[in-house]
């Protein structure tokens, strides 16, 4: 209790005066004092960035789980079987040397590379299926899987720095080599050698992704470890602190009422700025043919195409443009999130 | 000091030691070694594999035995500073890497774009700071914070789908033009090179701007926020004064600690980027190998940049201490 008064005391210059009307109200009935949590969030909504990477994150959101309820014309690996009847001519002779044209039909041919109309909506991609509900349900799993990788992270980031900070000593020393070491394991390499050991456990190739953004995460933990170590040894020194020991209460109650809560706003902000990144991990993994295999859908292995087709590359825009430009909105909405987070939770600022 | 340098150096010789486990153990868990690649070949072109060639086969290649042995074995080879040669082309590791066309082209690209993203994004970021919430602030973060949010390889293709495809005002892919022959003048030859090497550095440029120009912002802003700005500003100094006397040198101290630890992302290569473009440098090079599994050459090039890593760590430590005089190395 005692840190909030003292912060509102600090934040002297945030007090709201209240219309001029009713000043012959008393003096101290005149003034509003805000907790530092509604400060943060008036500076937070007022960044005008915030607000847009809010409205872009959550378009992104309901497009992904609303849209396939409301677009219910194609699924996510539905081939459209529609395109004209396919047919080969031979010419051939009999043994009586007669001439003859011999046709083979083959079937239905899929309607592949459509160009956007009335029925696709983007098209269809080289196999024919509809990109723009792929683009949905790829949107789905490649939210997904960054939420899952980042939380992943945080938590690991979270225990090992904690641990690391409050201990100190001999465990802090391991901790933090253990970190120095898997920062100098370069990442994407990594990921490339890990991708071809999970081929050889004989793993589906569905679940590739989801187990190296798992294995990802297990590596990209230090970054968070250090960001809370390094809060907890400059916290663990503060006054208050000192106060809470001093009043006897527990190592449970030090930490999770004293402690997390003001490491809290440095971890949200950070994970806010890895999930873009780890949105981009995931497509460029994709991009390297190690994204979910084929008939499935992420944002990633819709772009992967240009890699191996240059037709596509060049002629065929719907089909490789709206997934890398849905990885740039996602990217770039929790950029602007994580950017207002930092200036909002900022304790330095005046605005 | 020298204690401490000594002792950091102590604990990085640790580090890369982990590393090398970690790596060596990875890679040895790949599935189809090369040998298996080679003897799957040759039984494919009718030649009977007797079971001691192929023994023979993993022996002349250090890949007999268990793991811990072939650990051990490799790091006796790099305490003699012999680092094998590679699987595929059967020549010296590190006449492969340190070719200029491998390592040098990576070099260049970085170095150059380096420099381009240094010379763009302190100005951006110390206009945005002394501006802090005005239009122009908003458009350079807003630009910058797009630059990072774009996935290399869909960026990457698009500058070459539209430059170089559609308009042609640049090359597809490659380093040099295959048509020009050997009479053509070194300035002709070297007007081509960078005429392939624009949209890769482009490309590197604008996806690292957005770090750099939001790290100069914020420590501009905290600077300008300092007691000695007031201090130069009651004296009567003019504005530019301010800002680049006093306010961009002390800016200055973690850009200049900075430089150490980008030592290592110099020569790593842009992977992405290179396998865009065709470009044959260092990043492309160990992405094909390993996806070969060419030991030898992949261990190489990772603990290469694993040593320039902990050295870029530990020389940032202590440029620090040099460029701040507050800070004291214990």
């Amino acid at each position: 209790m005692e840190e909030k008064n003292l912060n509102e005391v600090e934040n002297l210059e945030n007090i709201e005066f209240d219309t001029p009307t009713d000043a012959d109200k008393p003096l101290d009935k005149n003034i509003k004092l805000m907790s530092p949590g509604r400060m943060v969030a008036r500076r937070f909504f007022r960044s005008k960035l915030s607000i847009a990477g809010i409205s872009m994150i959550l378009a992104l959101f309901l497009f992904c789980w609303l849209g396939p309820v409301v677009y219910t014309a194609w699924g996510e690996t539905e081939t459209d079987r529609s395109g004209a009847y396919d047919y080969f001519e031979y010419e051939a002779k009999d043994e009586n040397g007669n001439q003859f044209v011999q046709f083979i039909v083959s079937g239905y041919s899929i309607n592949k590379l459509a160009l956007p109309s009335g029925e696709h909506i983007l098209g269809t991609d080289q196999i024919g299926m509809d990109i723009f509900a792929r683009l949905m349900y790829g949107g789905r799993r490649s939210l997904i899987i960054s939420f899952m990788a980042v939380f992943i992270t945080a938590a690991l980031g979270i225990v090992m720095g904690g641990l690391a900070g409050y201990y100190g000593g001999i465990v802090d020393n391991i901790i933090m080599r253990i970190c120095d070491m898997l920062m100098c394991l370069p990442t994407l390499p990594l990921m490339l050698i890990l991708g071809t050991v999970l081929e050889s456990i004989g793993i589906k190739s569905i679940y590739y992704i989801y187990i190296l953004m798992i294995l990802l995460a297990l590596f990209s933990w230090p970054g968070m470890a250090r960001l809370v170590r390094g809060q907890i040894l400059y916290l663990r020194e503060q006054e208050y602190m000192v106060a809470a020991e001093a009043m006897g209460f527990s190592t449970a109650r030090r930490i999770f009422k004293h402690l997390v809560p003001n490491i809290l706003p440095q971890i949200m902000v950070s994970m806010t700025l890895s999930l873009g990144s780890m949105i981009l991990y995931e497509s460029t993994l994709s991009y390297l043919n190690l994204g979910v295999p084929a008939p499935y859908a992420s944002w990633g292995s819709m772009v992967e195409i240009i890699s191996r087709d240059t037709e596509i590359l060049k002629n065929y825009f719907n089909v490789w443009g709206p997934p890398g430009i849905c990885i740039i909105i996602a990217v770039l909405g929790f950029n602007f999130i994580g950017d207002g987070l930092r200036d909002a939770l900022d304790p330095k600022q005046r605005r | 000091m020298f204690k401490y340098i000594l002792k950091r150096i102590g604990i990085s010789i640790l580090i890369l030691l982990g590393v090398s486990v970690i790596l060596y153990t990875l890679l040895r868990c790949m599935p189809t070694d090369y040998i298996e690649q080679q003897i799957i070949a040759l039984a494919g072109s009718g030649v009977t594999v007797t079971e001691e060639y192929v023994q023979a086969m993993y022996r002349a290649y250090g890949l007999d035995g268990t793991i811990i042995q072939g650990y051990f074995r490799w790091l006796g080879n790099i305490a003699r500073l012999e680092f094998g040669t590679s699987f595929i082309n059967h020549r010296p590791v590190l006449q492969e890497i340190f070719s200029a066309d491998k390592i040098g082209t990576s070099f260049f690209v970085a170095l150059v774009s380096t420099i381009f993203e240094f010379m763009i994004a302190i100005p951006l970021g110390i206009t945005a700071a002394t501006h802090q919430y005005s239009f122009r602030d908003y458009l350079v973060t807003v630009l910058v914070l797009m630059g990072i949010s774009l996935p290399s390889f869909f960026f990457g293709q698009m500058l070459k789908n539209i430059f170089a495809i559609k308009l042609g005002w640049f090359p597809v892919s490659g380093v040099k033009d295959p048509s020009l022959g050997a009479e053509a003048s070194q300035a002709v030859i070297l007007v081509d090179y960078l005429r392939h090497m624009f949209l890769p550095i482009l490309t590197v440029v604008i996806l690292s701007i957005g770090s750099r120009m939001r790290m100069t912002r914020t420590n501009m802003l905290e600077v300008l926020n300092a007691d000695y700005i007031r201090t130069a500003r009651a004296k009567g100094l003019n504005e530019s004064k301010v800002i680049y006397k006093h306010a961009f040198r002390n800016t200055m101290i973690p850009l200049v600690t900075g430089l150490a630890g980008l030592i290592p992302s110099l020569f790593s290569g842009a992977m992405i980027t290179e396998s865009v473009f065709d470009l044959t440098g260092i990043g492309s090079y160990a992405l094909n190998a390993m996806q070969v599994a060419d030991i030898p050459v992949v261990m190489t090039y990772n603990m290469f940049l694993a040593v320039l890593s902990v050295t870029g760590v530990l020389l940032a430590d202590l440029m620090y201490a040099v460029v701040d005089p507050r800070v004291k190395l214990a």
